[in-house]
């Protein structure tokens, strides 16, 4: 899928990963993808619920076999 | 028809910013929450760390109470400004390195800066008086509003009738009467309002909110300063105090020593930066050296971490030494006795 802006957050502990998306997410359109690469798992669960909560839209959630955990966002109409 | 009215609160996750932001949207003004990360913050840090505690299900209460009160929450990185409040606070430090009262000025000025930008009217916190030793007593509270620049359009609504009326209160924009009068260190009052509201299962910090109040943590961070002879930190210092054992055996250097699995992966992730030891004839812990060592300094390092490992009552221990390049080179120690790990080491 082209188009989507990778974020890297490995080495980052929350909410550090949340910080990063949110400030990537404000500089783009609706409808744009975002995709948060975390090694802090508690980022499965705190990106999803600032998404909730600011109107944005969670496509998927990963742990690929080296303990990378992913989250893949799709930005809402909220800013 | 009426102006609709928007204020920003404070959120730190605990029960009175939720039960603070709660009656001003119960008054039907237009909130949304600020959270500021100073990198001290009590969030799941050791709990992302630390492998026996990822099994239990990890919350960031700050999302959690916005997520309650169906609003907006702004996670504001504060980490780079915050340290000139750490460094030096005009008002000093509370019983650890905790600046209480400037870390408040601080964010309230945060904050009142964020409501110009966002057009917004007024500032809520969950403050109560007397609740904290520093910043929340009678005396200080004006300080707050005064040294922020947020004068009277910061409210406090859960003592908000203890204190002079704000200018939501009398512009009417919200009702003084549906306010409450809160204060001193109880939690009764709050917790009476958290069940009227229909609101539970809230976090309840003991201390405070960030590891500045912690005496232990407090204590690592100013033998960081001491050696390093001035007030300094980075990101990766400041986490580093939350994990492992740290031990300085010579003014000169400091060992850190990964207590569990979780944390030896977690300081792996450091061995570019530090001089790294674990054991290789044993199972054991990774060991980090902060500061520049001699041979002989390395030997003692090396016997200290054998008597942390599996191998401590054998005669004697392998390790692995890896410098900040990647060189890698075996050593082969007597683990330390206990009596030879002196009490004034551990930090
Ligand atoms: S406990 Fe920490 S975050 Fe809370 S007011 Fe004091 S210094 Fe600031």
């Amino acid at each position: 899928m082209s188009g989507r802006v990778i974020v890297d957050c490995q080495r980052l502990l929350c909410p550090m990963p949340v910080i990063r998306v949110q400030d990537v997410v404000r500089t783009l359109a609706p409808g744009s993808l975002v995709e948060a690469r975390c090694s802090d798992p508690g980022a499965l669960h705190d990106i999803p619920a600032w998404c909730r909560i600011n109107g944005h839209r969670v496509l998927a959630t990963r742990t690929t076999a080296d303990d990378e955990y992913i989250v893949v966002v799709e930005v809402g109409e909220a800013e | 028809m009426t102006e609709q009215r928007k204020a920003v609160a404070l959120i730190s996750g605990g029960l009175d910013s939720l039960l603070a932001a709660r009656v001003i949207q119960d008054q039907g003004i237009h909130v949304e929450g600020i959270n500021f990360f100073t990198g001290f913050c009590v969030e799941g840090h050791t709990h992302a760390i630390r492998k026996k505690d990822r099994a239990k299900p990890k919350r960031n209460n700050a999302l959690w109470v916005a997520e309650q009160l169906g609003i907006r929450l702004h996670i504001v990185d504060i980490v780079e400004e915050y340290k000139e409040v750490v460094f030096n606070p005009p008002h000093g430090y509370g019983a650890n390195l905790n600046p209480c009262l400037d870390c408040k000025i601080f964010m309230v000025r945060k904050a009142r800066e964020w409501i110009a930008e966002h057009g917004f009217d007024f500032i809520i916190t969950g403050e109560v008086i007397g609740q904290r030793p520093m910043s929340q007593r009678k005396d200080t509270m004006p300080v707050v509003a005064r040294d922020s620049g947020a004068d009277d359009l910061l409210l406090r609504p859960l003592c908000a009738r203890n204190l002079p009326p704000t200018r939501p209160e009398r512009e009417g924009w919200i009702e003084r009467e549906r306010l409450f009068d809160f204060s001193g260190r109880g939690r009764k009052p709050q917790m009476a309002l958290a069940a009227r509201l229909g609101l539970h299962d809230y976090a309840q910090p003991a201390g405070g909110c960030c590891f500045l109040t912690d005496a232990q943590y407090s204590a690592k961070l100013a033998d960081l300063w001491r050696a390093r002879g001035e007030k300094r930190y980075e990101m990766d210092d400041i986490m580093l105090l939350k994990v492992g054992r740290h031990l300085r055996p010579r003014p000169h250097f400091k060992v850190i020593i990964s207590r569990e699995e979780g944390e030896g992966n977690f300081l792996k992730g450091y061995k570019r930066s530090f001089i790294s030891l674990t054991t290789t004839s044993c199972a054991g812990p990774l060991a980090l050296i902060d500061g520049e060592v001699s041979e002989e300094d390395l030997m003692l390092v090396a016997r200290l971490v054998a008597r942390y490992s599996q191998g401590k009552q054998e005669e004697t221990v392998e390790l692995e030494v890896s410098d900040r390049e990647g060189n890698r080179r075996a050593l082969r120690v007597r683990p330390m006795a206990p009596s030879e790990v002196l009490e004034a080491w551990h930090l």
